[in-house]
């Protein structure tokens, strides 16, 4: 009857409205505030263009961009390549389902300390009288202590595949372990090389994942701004940093707009990246 | 039954009592001494004091329950934070402990009431840094958001500063300082006495400016003046074109790759010049104490070109009355009294009261922190944490002589909005 047509509207009902209360709202309150004007310590109700104006009129936010995007892109390959032999290894390599959870285990062990802990470790290791450089130097590999190790672009690379591989292992894991062994046996038996059977059944296979994990890295490492401040020294910008140094000075407005720019760049990376594989067979 | 009922009531009668003598000792200005308010009640007034971490000593709150009997509850945020909690959420705390350059800012959104300064007992015995601007009476007056201009308001209920004091006080100062640069004096090798030496091509890759873009701008702005890059109108207010220069300059030593790092808050700082990443940068004077104590040599260099000052008051919430104000007033008299004196002088920062400060001080103390005499004994700091040695004297020399050479104050200019906008081009670049 009629409660039997509304039941499942009251099924989704919950969370419609969590959605709409934790992500909607709070977004188009962002895209509102980003019209707004501001002073020094006052954001004014207003319709105004500012905001855009100064920012996607500005080369430092050109040149941010850019950096961001490149920050995103190099951590993308080199998540990749790290995270695709090691979840390689653990589906296909250890066979005992014992070890692979003791494996698995062992990846996530950076996890359990807090990401900036993670991070500012590499400080002394990486620093001019740091353990590394000290090391080489007593080796008489290097006479100099090596400058670019710490705060610099390299560094801050550095620091996100280490935070960030995890992310591209795991679901990169999840794919190879729903492929059906019997499709491997099978290109086997048809006369497939190890590499044959690497590219034709296994990646097509795991592209879901590849591109999960692609998501994860490519989003996280967008909206990051502790990571570059802290690695770089304060020396490289990103976007997220750029909309901090924005909102240190109660200038929220221009902050907004900002996210909002950024928003719309993730969504359509996002987006793409949809395109080439469907997602949603892996779920 | 009975006697609940009893309490309760003789406590209302006397917090009516209390409240009407409170009211007519304010009112006949007849406020002597503290404590004034004897009642009971004032021991369940709890003031949330929220400011920037160097003046939000645990200590401090401690002693003040200890004196006056009621509650000091303190929150430390960084000064970012501090200017937009201050404005975004006024009903958050009572007493805001912020810098003279965040008044500025957030005096004028109309969230703070000036005080009374016949109701502050100490007021004629302030620094006269803070009323009339010139710490002797032929001091000039220094570039910047100099404490003085933003310290009266033309009246009790206005917002708006007085060029001029008036009775109406906007903050009791706190703590204040004269910043310079710090050194290793074991690694640069050769003295340093000028802003500009941070330019040294010697120094390449040893060195740090702050990346707080307020407070890194005028110390960009020290440096290039000191460099005759630029020659400023008012560092502490620079125009469009004063800040397009700096920041030129400064994108262009970046990439000549001057920079090792630049810094945000108090610990990287010390960890920078501690691990001899850095030999010569920005640095905050409890930072030098900080590398100091870990058995490695660092100065805080006195510079020709005079220092860069900061300062921090007490201002009261425009949503206190009743007698959360006249314990607002209370805490404000007893700051300024002598015991927190003793104890920020002894921690190497300035007080507001000098006389006070000093009858709480030994006279070795007061040697060694005030007149830039050598120590006769150990000098020790607040925790009895020996600091310095006997011989010891303090960098900079005596307080008229560091806060009489301040060239500026950290200020906020009115171009503020265009100014981040090119620190962060800085930064990116």
């Amino acid at each position: 009857m009629r409660l039997a047509r509304l039941a499942p509207y009251l099924q989704v009902a919950p969370l419609t409205v969590v959605f709409l209360l934790f992500l909607a709202v709070p977004i188009l309150t962002i895209v509102m505030v980003s019209f707004w004007d501001y002073d020094t310590v006052r954001i004014i109700p207003d319709f105004v263009l500012t905001n855009y104006q100064e920012l996607l009129f500005s080369p430092v936010t050109w040149a941010t961009y850019g950096q961001t995007v490149l920050f995103a892109a190099i951590t993308w390959v080199i998540t990749l390549l790290v995270g695709f032999p090691v979840a390689y290894f653990l589906a296909f390599h250890v066979r005992s389902a014992t070890w692979q959870t003791v494996l698995f285990l062992v990846c996530t062990i950076p996890f359990w300390t807090s990401n900036v802990i993670r991070m500012i470790s590499w400080i002394p290791f990486l620093g001019r009288n740091g353990l590394l450089n000290s090391a080489l130097l007593e080796l008489r590999v290097i006479d100099q202590p090596l400058e670019f190790l710490l705060f610099s672009d390299f560094a801050v690379v550095l620091a996100y595949v280490h935070l960030y591989a995890l992310f591209m292992v795991v679901p990169i894991f999840n794919s190879m372990m729903r492929i059906d062994r019997s499709l491997i046996e099978a290109a086997r038996d048809a006369g497939g090389s190890g590499f044959q059977i690497l590219r034709s059944v296994i990646i097509p296979l795991c592209k879901p994942g590849i591109a999960i994990g692609s998501i994860f890295v490519v989003t996280i490492v967008m909206g990051d701004f502790v990571t570059v401040r802290l690695m770089s020294g304060g020396q490289s910008a990103s976007v997220g940093l750029m909309m901090m140094n924005a909102m240190s000075l109660l200038q929220y407005p221009a902050a907004a707009a900002n996210a909002v720019v950024l928003l719309i760049l993730v969504l359509l990376t996002v987006a793409a990246m949809m395109r080439v594989v469907d997602v949603r067979k892996e779920l | 039954m009975t006697k609940t009922t009893r309490t309760g009531f003789n406590r209302r009668r006397l917090l009516k009592g209390a409240g009407a003598v409170a009211g007519a000792a304010i009112g006949s200005g007849a406020i002597t001494g503290f404590p004034t308010l004897w009642a009971q009640n004032i021991k369940n007034v709890t003031l949330r004091q929220f400011g920037t971490g160097v003046s939000a000593i645990n200590e401090i709150a401690a002693k003040c329950k200890e004196d006056l009997g009621f509650t000091l509850q303190m929150t430390a945020l960084d000064s970012d934070a501090v200017v937009q909690r201050a404005v975004t959420q006024p009903k958050s705390y009572d007493i805001a402990d912020i810098e003279y350059w965040m008044c500025k800012k957030v005096f004028p959104a109309n969230i703070l009431q000036a005080m009374d300064i016949k109701k502050i007992k100490n007021f004629d015995k302030i620094v006269p840094i803070f009323t009339t601007g010139k710490l002797k009476s032929d001091s000039v007056i220094a570039q910047g958001t100099a404490p003085h201009s933003v310290s009266f308001v033309e009246g009790k209920d206005s917002a708006k500063f007085s060029k001029t004091p008036t009775d109406w006080y906007t903050m009791i100062p706190t703590i204040y300082n004269a910043d310079t640069l710090g050194i290793r004096p074991d690694l640069v090798g050769r003295p340093i006495a000028n802003w500009k030496d941070i330019l040294d091509p010697a120094f390449k890759g040893k060195t740090s400016i702050l990346n707080i873009p307020s407070i890194g701008i005028m110390d960009a702005a020290m440096i290039c003046e000191s460099a005759g890059i630029v020659k400023y109108g008012d560092k502490g207010n620079m125009t469009k074109e004063e800040i397009d220069k700096t920041i030129a300059f400064l994108i262009d030593t970046k990439k000549s790759g001057q920079f090792r790092a630049f810094w945000k808050t108090f610990d990287e700082s010390v960890n920078l010049m501690a691990s001899g990443e850095v030999i010569i940068q920005s640095m905050w004077s409890p930072a030098v104490t900080a590398v100091r104590s870990k058995g490695i040599p660092c100065v805080y260099q006195p510079l020709k070109e005079g220092y860069r000052a900061w300062g921090g008051g007490l201002a009261l919430a425009k949503h206190l009355s009743g007698i959360e104000l006249d314990a607002a007033y209370e805490y404000v008299n007893w700051y300024l009294s002598g015991w927190v004196g003793a104890f920020l002088n002894r921690q190497g920062y300035y007080s507001a009261v000098l006389d006070t400060a000093k009858a709480n001080m030994s006279e070795d103390e007061w040697g060694y922190w005030m007149e830039g005499k050598p120590a006769k004994g150990e000098i020790k700091n607040p925790q009895g944490k020996v600091m310095e040695k006997p011989g010891a004297v303090r960098d900079g020399g005596a307080f008229a002589d560091r806060m009489g050479a301040v060239a500026c104050w950290n200020a906020v200019m009115d171009e503020d909005r265009y100014m981040v906008q090119k620190w962060n081009q800085f930064i990116a670049a």
